[in-house]
């Protein structure tokens, strides 16, 4: 689970243009990560079973994780350690497969794309580090009897979704529009209060700096900066009524399409 | 010494993917840019004719890897058939089309050739000592520049409608069989079978005219007037991706790379700010207009006229000048 800048939020880039402007901005789990999170919160109940968020970043993940644990999480693990900031798919995926290998799960949901950096690679990462197989973009998790395959529709393009069945213990990387996420009762949220946040430091997964966060990164992002237009958008001004007035008149004398 | 680019293109059912030229076009570039060759890759099963389709492009060489094993698409023979290949032949750049296909398993490719994996390239430019790869963060709100920091392989997706299939060099190609044992590819998956998405559906693809709408319109309740706009436009309603996750239209009426792609002659944008994933499924319309809030939205990058303002107003105010007229 990943705690990303909500999307709803308006974005200004910091004055060294480097990275956004972090100071004031809303911060929540991320959109297919609490679809993940629901999804493992129906399963665990089907399954008598438990479930247990990991989340790598800084200290105001914490607040995600609390939010997980009101929604019915049973265990919460923080990657806090410094050493794991600013990192890429390959360091994430490699921090977050020792933290898995040490939780000992038996099934892995996540989401199948960050709402901020968007690589949808980190948990294809993470799969290949436990040697599980993994499927991106899950549109439907159903456990087989027994418990050794799961029955997995994944998203295609163009309006179609592929069936097919995946061994167990795999990675399923789950798609938004698979569920609707539940919301946290008043009785979650105060419960979630009194919850520990277990922190799992570079150590206590057997990890070397220079493996993890920035320095453990292939990839460096040098600048950000606001979409280039393709120039030919006019801005029309003034009251709607006159914005409305203006739009029609164009349409039909420049664009000619009414 | 000169460079070799790789191009790993994807068909299904007897079809290439419409990324499939955009990426020889990618690649074709990243090869003229860096003094070098491209060369493309097909997997499938009875794939002679794809080839011999790709082979028509200015190209080294089309490599096949044709078996059964290959003939429905898994992660693990993928993986398993590219990974040798590549490893003998040593590309310094592998391109795919950006698709839901192949982000599935090149993490997974990349992991096992140790190389670098740069997902949904827009552009790139010399960045002096290196390349500098421009990809969409935070939704398509903002464009980042960034540097590979190791030396070696890197695999590159690109980005859908990002570099044109039109602009794909003619040419003649060799056809060679891909190096290793296709045949012995394992899967890792046991495929069943496709399903359509919301049944039969309705075909935007036709309209000429769309009024989409998107999350920012705040919530089923408040769409009626959207759709009398377009009703008063004669025009289809169509969705971004979020309305229809949360249900407040059918999944028949999405826009967008896992929805339908389409190109009217008026596509009318209210409360989409503009993911990639939206923008790829509608910006070949013919003209755009966009009602948003946010005059920083992405969707504005691509339209024609923009509109920044409480859309509970906007929208009303343009059915009454309609109406009036």
């Amino acid at each position: 689970m990943k705690q990303v800048p909500d999307t709803e939020a308006r974005l200004r880039i910091n004055a060294q243009g480097s990275w956004i402007e972090e100071q004031d901005l809303p911060f929540v789990i991320n959109g297919s990560d609490e679809c993940a999170l629901e999804e493992a919160l129906q399963i665990a109940e089907k399954t008598s079973g438990e479930v247990v968020v990991v989340s790598l970043g800084p200290e105001r993940t914490r607040e995600a994780l609390r939010k997980a644990y009101a929604l019915g999480a049973g265990r919460a693990v923080h990657l806090a350690d410094p050493a794991f900031g600013g990192g890429d798919p390959v360091s994430n995926g490699r921090a977050l497969a020792a933290a898995m290998a040490k939780e000992g799960v038996d099934l892995i949901l996540t989401g199948s794309q960050s709402d901020d950096l968007g690589y949808g690679t980190t948990a294809s990462v993470l799969a290949g580090h436990l040697g599980w197989p993994h499927a991106w973009l899950v549109m439907g998790i159903e456990i087989e009897e027994g418990g050794q395959r799961a029955r997995v529709t994944r998203e295609m393009e163009s309006g179609q979704n592929e069936i097919f069945t995946i061994g167990l213990p795999a990675v399923l990387e789950v798609q938004e529009g698979i569920n609707q996420p539940r919301y946290a009762s008043l009785r979650g949220i105060m419960q979630a209060k009194r919850k520990e946040i277990f922190e799992a430091a570079l150590a206590d997964l057997g990890l070397e700096p220079t493996e993890v966060g920035s320095a453990g990164a292939r990839l460096e992002i040098v600048d950000v900066a606001f979409p280039e237009s393709s120039g030919a958008a006019e801005m029309l001004e003034g009251s709607p009524e006159e914005m409305a007035q203006a739009l029609v008149e164009r349409l039909k004398t420049q664009a000619r399409v009414l | 010494m000169a460079k070799t680019i790789w191009i790993v293109l994807q068909q299904r059912d007897g079809a290439l993917h419409r990324g499939s030229f955009e990426a020889v076009a990618a690649g074709q570039k990243l090869a003229s840019d860096l003094g070098g060759e491209a060369e493309a890759v097909l997997l499938g099963s009875n794939v002679g004719e794809l080839a011999a389709e790709v082979a028509t492009s200015d190209l080294a060489r089309v490599w096949v890897a044709d078996a059964p094993a290959l003939e429905t698409y898994t992660p693990g023979a993928y993986v398993a058939t590219l990974a040798p290949a590549i490893g003998e032949r040593a590309p310094d750049y592998v391109v795919f089309p950006h698709t839901y296909q192949t982000v599935d398993y090149i993490a997974r490719l990349a992991q096992r050739l140790d190389a670098t994996l740069l997902p949904e390239v827009i552009s790139w430019e010399d960045g002096g000592e290196d390349l500098l790869w421009k990809r969409p963060i935070l939704q398509g709100k903002l464009h980042g520049r960034v540097r590979v920091k190791s030396p070696g392989l890197v695999l590159l997706s690109v980005q859908s409608g990002a570099i044109g299939a039109d602009q794909r060099i003619a040419g003649s190609a060799e056809i060679s069989p891909l190096p290793g044992d296709p045949g012995s590819a394992a899967a890792d998956r046991e495929v069943i079978g496709v399903e359509a998405v919301g049944g039969e559906g309705v075909d935007l693809g036709t309209a000429e005219r769309i009024v989409a709408v998107g999350r920012g319109v705040g919530g089923p309740e408040k769409i009626p007037p959207v759709e009398e706009l377009a009703k008063a436009l004669g025009a289809e309603i169509g969705a971004s991706r979020p309305v229809i996750d949360n249900g407040w239209l059918p999944r028949e009426r999405q826009i967008g790379s896992s929805g339908q792609t389409v190109a009217p002659k008026l596509y009318v944008a209210v409360g989409i700010s503009g993911a990639i994933q939206h923008l790829v499924g509608m910006k070949a319309s013919g003209c755009i207009v966009a009602i948003n809030k946010d005059p920083s939205a992405p969707i504005f990058t691509v339209a024609d006229y923009g509109l920044v303002g409480d859309l509970h107003e906007i929208v009303p105010a343009i059915t009454k000048v309609l109406a009036g007229t």
